[in-house]
C-alpha cells in the first residue's frame, strides 16, 4: 500500500513520520541527531532508501549523515562507527566542505559583500539544503554558507565544490541575508540534466545550462525597495524557489516580499502577489499534479516574521498566481505567532496531492486534500527548520 | 597512553562513554593529541579544528591540569601528567547559547 515519509528537520534534532496513503494515523520516530540543528534532510528519488542530512551546530561545525534503509539507521558516509579505521589518509571526508581554489579546477576565493557594505572573506559555516539527484543516488548537491554549491558522487563521502558558481563574476557583490549568506534552493531540471537552478539569500537566483561549468543570473524581473538600481542584475533576497517537475520552465518564487513567476526557465519574472493580505513569506510549493496549483504562507512583514493577526493560514492560488484563497480549516485561529522557513514545506505524489508544512513552533501540519483542511501530526517539536516528503509505493 | 575529555555530543559521535584513551608519540602537544584522536575516531574530524585552518572551532576550548591551554600555540608541549594519563586534555565547549 501507498504511504508517506515525512522528514522534519528541526534546531534539536530530525524526526521521521510515516504513515499510509490515508495520512491520519501517524509513526513519529526521533529525536535523530538529538540536540544538533538539522538544517536539512532530504530523501533520493532514485533510492527511497537513501536519505541524506545536513547536522550542523555552532560548536561542532558539519556533519553530513545517511541512511540507507529509509531512516532506520543512520551513519556519515565512508565511516565506521565501530571498527578502528585502517592506517593511512582518511578515503572518506563527508563533513570537509573546503572551497576549489586549486589551479585545476577552482576559482580564486574573492571576498564578498559585508552587511555593511565593506569586503568580507568567504567563509563556510553550513549546509543549508541537500538535493539528491534525480537519477543517481550517490549523487548530491549541496548548497553552503558561505554561499556555493557542492557536489558529491560517492554518496557524500566526499565533497567537491562547483567552483564556477561562486567564482563566475559578481561574487565580490553577493551580499548575507539577515540569517547569513546560504545558497538554499537547488532545483535539477528532470527534463535537462545539464540544466540546475539555485538561488541564494540574498544575491538572488542563478541557472546553468551546462552542468554547472558556467553559471548565469536570473533575476531579470524582480524589484527590490532596497536595491536602487532598478535593473540590478544581483543582490535580491529570494527566499525559495519551487517548480513542478511537469513544467520545468516554470518557476514560482517567494521573495523578500512579493510572489514571483517565471516562464521561460528564470529570464524573467513578472509579480503574482495579486490579492495576497501580504506577500512577505519564506515558503512555497507547487501542487504535485496541478502545475498552476501555489501554495504560501503570509508573514505579515519583514520586521514581524509571523502571520497576520495571530492566524495562521496558507494561502492558494490555482491560477499560477494573482488570484489567492486562504485556507484555514484545522489550522489556529487566533493567538499564532509562529513562522513557517523556507524549506519547511512540501508536498507528496500520491493521487490526492497532500501538502505539508513545519512552523517555528514545533507543529508539523497535514492537509492530504490539496489543502482544504488541515490537521496536526505533530505539534510540540522544537523550532521546524525544513520538512521534505517522500512517497511511498 | 594521554586521556582526553570529550564533551556530551562528540562522545556520542565517538560512540564512547567517558575519557577515550589514545596512543600518542612524543611529543604530547595539542596538536598530536587531536591528530591521534581524530585518527582513532575519523568522526570527529572538522569538530575541534576547523578543516580549512587548522585552527580551534572557536566555541571551544582545551584545558589541561586547571589551565586553559586554548591560546596557547597547539605544538607546545602539554604538562607531563597529561602525556602520562594522569590528567586528560579537557575538550570543553563553551556554555553558550542555550
Amino acid at each position: 500500500m501507498s504511504g508517506v515519509r515525512v522528514l522534519v528537520g528541526t534546531r534539536k534534532g530530525a524526526f521521521v513520520l510515516t504513515a499510509d496513503g490515508r495520512r491520519k494515523d501517524w509513526t513519529v520516530e526521533g529525536p535523530f541527531f538529538a540536540g544538533w540543528e538539522i538544517y536539512h534532510m532530504k530523501g533520493s528519488l532514485a533510492d527511497p532508501n537513501r536519505i541524506y542530512v545536513s547536522q550542523t551546530s555552532g560548536w561542532f561545525g558539519q556533519l553530513l549523515q545517511r541512511s540507507d534503509d529509509g531512516g532506520k539507521t543512520w551513519h556519515q558516509p565512508g565511516l565506521s562507527n565501530e571498527a578502528i579505521p585502517p592506517p593511512g589518509p582518511p578515503k572518506a571526508l563527508p563533513n570537509r566542505f573546503v572551497y576549489d581554489t586549486s589551479a585545476e579546477t577552482g576559482k580564486p576565493l574573492t571576498t564578498h559583500m559585508w552587511y555593511d557594505g565593506t569586503q568580507h572573506p568567504w567563509e563556510f559555516k553550513r549546509v543549508w539544503h541537500l538535493e539528491p539527484s534525480l537519477t543517481e543516488a550517490d549523487t548530491v548537491y549541496a548548497g553552503v554558507e558561505d554561499a556555493a554549491l557542492f557536489r558529491s558522487t560517492d554518496g557524500g563521502e566526499n565533497w567537491k565544490e562547483v567552483s564556477s558558481l561562486r567564482g563566475h563574476g559578481t561574487g565580490p557583490k553577493w551580499q548575507p541575508g539577515a540569517g547569513g549568506m546560504g545558497l538554499h534552493t537547488i532545483i535539477l531540471d528532470p527534463s535537462n540534466p545539464k540544466r540546475i537552478y539555485i538561488a541564494i539569500s540574498a544575491a538572488g537566483a542563478f541557472r546553468t545550462d551546462d552542468g554547472g561549468a558556467t553559471w548565469k543570473p536570473i533575476n531579470k524581473g524582480l524589484k527590490s525597495q532596497y536595491i536602487p538600481d532598478p535593473n540590478a542584475e544581483i543582490g535580491h533576497c529570494v527566499h525559495h524557489v519551487a517548480m513542478n517537475p511537469s513544467r520545468p520552465d516554470v518557476l514560482f518564487m517567494q521573495k523578500h516580499w512579493d510572489v514571483m513567476r517565471s516562464d521561460d526557465a528564470g529570464d524573467n519574472w513578472k509579480e503574482v502577489s495579486g490579492n495576497l493580505p501580504t506577500d512577505f513569506g519564506f515558503a512555497i510549493d507547487v501542487h504535485s499534479h496541478e502545475p498552476e496549483t501555489l501554495y504560501v504562507v503570509p508573514i505579515k512583514s519583514d520586521s514581524e516574521h509571523f502571520p497576520l493577526d495571530g492566524k495562521l493560514r496558507v494561502y492558494r492560488s490555482r491560477t499560477g498566481g494573482n488570484e489567492w484563497e486562504p485556507l484555514a480549516k484545522g489550522l489556529p485561529e487566533k493567538n499564532c505567532y509562529v513562522n513557517v522557513l523556507r524549506d519547511a514545506m512540501a508536498v507528496d505524489r500520491l493521487d490526492d496531492c497532500g501538502v505539508y508544512f513545519g512552523t517555528t513552533g514545533g507543529q508539523v501540519y497535514v492537509s492530504a486534500d490539496s489543502g482544504d483542511s488541515w490537521a496536526p501530526i505533530v505539534h510540540d517539536l522544537p523550532a521546524v527548520l525544513s520538512v521534505e516528503v517522500q512517497t511511498l509505493n | 597512553m594521554v586521556r582526553v575529555a570529550l564533551p556530551f555530543h562528540l562522545r556520542n559521535l565517538a560512540h564512547v562513554e567517558g575519557d577515550v584513551l589514545v596512543e600518542v608519540a612524543a611529543p604530547v602537544t595539542v596538536r598530536t593529541v587531536l591528530d591521534a584522536l581524530e585518527a582513532r575516531y575519523p568522526m570527529l574530524r572538522g569538530t575541534i579544528r576547523e578543516y580549512e585552518t587548522g585552527n580551534r572551532r572557536p566555541f571551544l576550548r582545551f584545558f589541561a591540569c586547571a589551565e586553559d591551554w586554548s591560546l596557547e600555540s597547539v605544538d607546545r608541549e602539554l604538562p607531563a601528567a597529561v602525556a602520562k594519563g594522569e590528567e586528560p586534555l579537557i575538550v570543553l565547549g563553551s556554555i553558550a547559547g542555550g
